[in-house]
């Protein structure tokens, strides 16, 4: 009996395992495996990566910076090239979850604008790559609301009850209350965050949903009117609904960058570079800004896109626009604080 | 106890996908710390504590509440159904249960998504309402609307089980009322609802036990609005990280919904009846 016992564990395990496998190596080819936001590439460029280099791309993609930091955290998912965005690169490096990029393999770098280098989320890009840039703003439908929005308060005019869709983001939400109220997005103030809190829920009554990616469709289908949104998702989103504006609101915003990483525990370093660098050509950098709406920080790339989104305000505004914006600051040892505020936020009635 | 192989193999299957994550949970439950090493955790009841406070009670109260409700709907709902089409012709009686089941087949995430087409602000029905000359309702995005989509997807589970114990019932039992004076509806009320209570108990507990710990529904058709405690936990595990407080929630959720599963099988006492599940 006890060696049937054996016997039948075994056969289990073998089965489990097998299972692991089969589905690992069903291709000869070197895997790259990609981690990068939801809708955040032209799918075409995955396959000239793939026939160029002769290899093959397994892509997966996340909603929000947490999502991709849990998972990275957590480990078990080897994941060889990662999209974080600057607050989150920053808190990765102090973690030390990703490593040191070798810049002797990036010959493409020389194309990113000097603007986009040397920021202070990693001062000597040392560990990231700039992928995109772009800014927060409220999108408003221009034939559903009767005036011209132009600030952060006007999303708290009872008028517009029912009509505006905020992001289900603790950060990007608390920052829009918290510039609001003329206060730093980093601010580490509890009585500042409070405040930001009650507006918030003052603000709840009047809010028709809180919603991530989605957002996109409402907005366009006009079934709400105001929202607050990322610059290229404003690209994207004009070019199907003619009648949307988009605005940088009055009290200033949020200025971001998305970057390409490699996580510690990548298991093809040689090909994460590879493919940072390729996505670093100007023709595949144009090929994703041009698709998906964002702004790429290459001026070569810019140079090949059409006029239409090249002289796009939304897109690439003039640098002096960007004066009144702040870049995120990693709140790490903050987030108790954040994830209460937001968890009263939703529990109030 | 004798286990023949296929035993054993089920065995070590219920060990690895059951008893080995439940445990995790538990351990992780009554521990804290930075959850990249196992090892370095601590013991700690510092993660109840934190949720015996009246910001998440009133969430873990609101969930309850839906749950609630949306199970009394079903069964309000899905009892005449079962039994309508437990009394029909046996071929039409299993045509018309595939027909109710055949939604089920589908994508549940996709069902839900398709009532945001429905109730959108320029969605379909409010297209009728407006054609009809009154004003648009607003009908996404609120607590009327999570219950809808609770109710919808799952009515199939108070209905079955049901189905099942009205068709296995012994049809002599209710001539014999019949033939000692009882109208129908002192039969239904004495004999063919008392028997078939252990279908209505496990249908109770199957439309429960999901209501109460949904976070998709409350996520689309709520719009994010009210959070239930499946959000609350979904939101410890996937944004703030912190496993430790999740898992401690789900303990919660688990024994509550033990607890209640006790209580309502207390209303069945003695009628172990056959064929009351749903499998």
């Amino acid at each position: 009996m006890k060696t049937k016992f054996t016997k039948s564990i075994l056969l289990s395990l073998f089965i489990v395992f097998s299972i692991f496998t089969i589905s690992g190596c069903s291709d000869d080819r070197p895997t790259i495996n990609i981690y990068n936001w939801g809708d955040y590439i032209d799918p075409e460029v995955l396959d000239i990566f793939e026939e160029e280099y002769n290899v093959k791309v397994v892509y997966d993609t996340f909603a929000t910076n947490e999502d991709l930091y849990v998972k990275i955290k957590q480990g078990g998912s080897s994941y060889d090239v990662i999209f974080p965005s600057d607050y989150m690169i920053e808190r990765m490096i102090k973690e030390n979850l990703i490593q040191k990029i070798d810049i002797n393999k990036i010959q493409n770098i020389e194309n990113v604008d000097e603007r986009f280098m040397n920021l202070d989320y990693d001062p000597d890009n040392q560990y990231s790559v700039p992928y995109m840039w772009g800014t927060v703003g409220i999108i408003y439908n221009k034939n559903l609301v009767n005036r011209p929005l132009t600030k952060w308060a006007d999303l708290w005019d009872e008028e517009f009850k029912g009509e505006i869709i905020m992001l289900n983001s603790q950060r990007d939400t608390l920052a829009v209350a918290l510039k609001k109220l003329h206060y730093s997005m980093n601010t580490r103030n509890i009585d500042e965050l409070e405040e930001a809190k009650n507006e918030l829920i003052k603000q709840r009554p009047l809010v028709y949903a809180y919603q991530g990616d989605e957002i996109k469709d409402s907005i366009i289908s006009e079934e709400a009117a105001i929202g607050v949104v990322w610059s290229g998702d404003a690209v994207a989103m004009m070019r199907e609904n003619p009648n949307l504006v988009y605005v940088l609101p009055e009290e200033g915003t949020n200025l971001w960058f998305d970057a390409m990483v490699i996580p510690k525990d990548a298991k093809n370093v040689e090909l994460a570079h590879e493919f940072i660098n390729f996505m670093l050509r100007p023709d595949i950098a144009a090929k994703n800004a041009e698709y998906i709406g964002y702004s790429s920080p290459l001026p070569k790339a810019i140079e090949l896109l059409s006029d239409e989104l090249k002289n796009n305000k939304v897109a690439y505004p003039d640098f002096s626009e960007l004066e009144n914006t702040e870049i995120f600051k990693d709140p790490s040892d903050m987030l108790q604080e954040y994830d209460r505020i937001w968890t009263e936020i939703f529990s109030s009635m | 106890m004798k286990l023949n192989k296929h035993g054993y193999f089920y065995l070590v299957w219920m060990a690895i996908f059951i008893a080995i994550p439940l445990l995790m949970v538990v351990y992780f439950a009554f521990t804290t710390g930075d959850s990249q090493s196992i090892s370095s955790f601590s013991f700690s009841l510092e993660n109840f504590k934190r949720f015996f406070t009246p910001m998440y009670l009133e969430v873990l109260n609101k969930s309850i509440q839906l749950a609630l409700i949306s199970t009394i709907i079903c069964l309000l709902l899905g009892y005449p159904v079962a039994y309508i089409i437990s009394k029909e012709k046996i071929q039409y009686r299993n045509v018309l249960i595939l027909l109710f089941v055949i939604p089920m087949w589908m994508n549940f995430l996709l069902r839900t998504y398709a009532w945001l087409t429905l109730l959108g602000k320029n969605g379909i029905i409010n297209f009728f309402i407006t054609r009809l000359g009154f004003k648009p309702l607003d009908l996404l995005y609120n607590d009327l609307a999570v219950l809808l989509g609770m109710v919808y997807n799952f009515l199939p589970f108070m209905v079955l089980p049901i189905f099942s114990v009205l068709t296995k019932m012994d049809n002599s039992l209710i001539e014999a009322s019949w033939d000692l004076g009882a109208n129908k509806f002192k039969t239904f009320m004495k004999v063919t609802f008392p028997l078939s209570l252990p279908g209505v108990i496990s249908g109770i507990t199957m439309v429960f036990i999901p209501a109460v710990s949904t976070f998709v529904i409350s996520s689309l058709l709520g719009g994010n609005k009210t959070y239930l405690i499946g959000n609350l936990i979904e939101q410890q595990f996937r944004y703030t990280g912190d496993w430790h407080f999740g898992s401690a929630m789900s303990i919660i959720l688990m024994v509550f919904i033990l607890i209640s599963m006790a209580l309502t099988s207390k209303f069945d006492k003695g009628k172990e009846g056959d064929g009351g599940g749903l499998w």
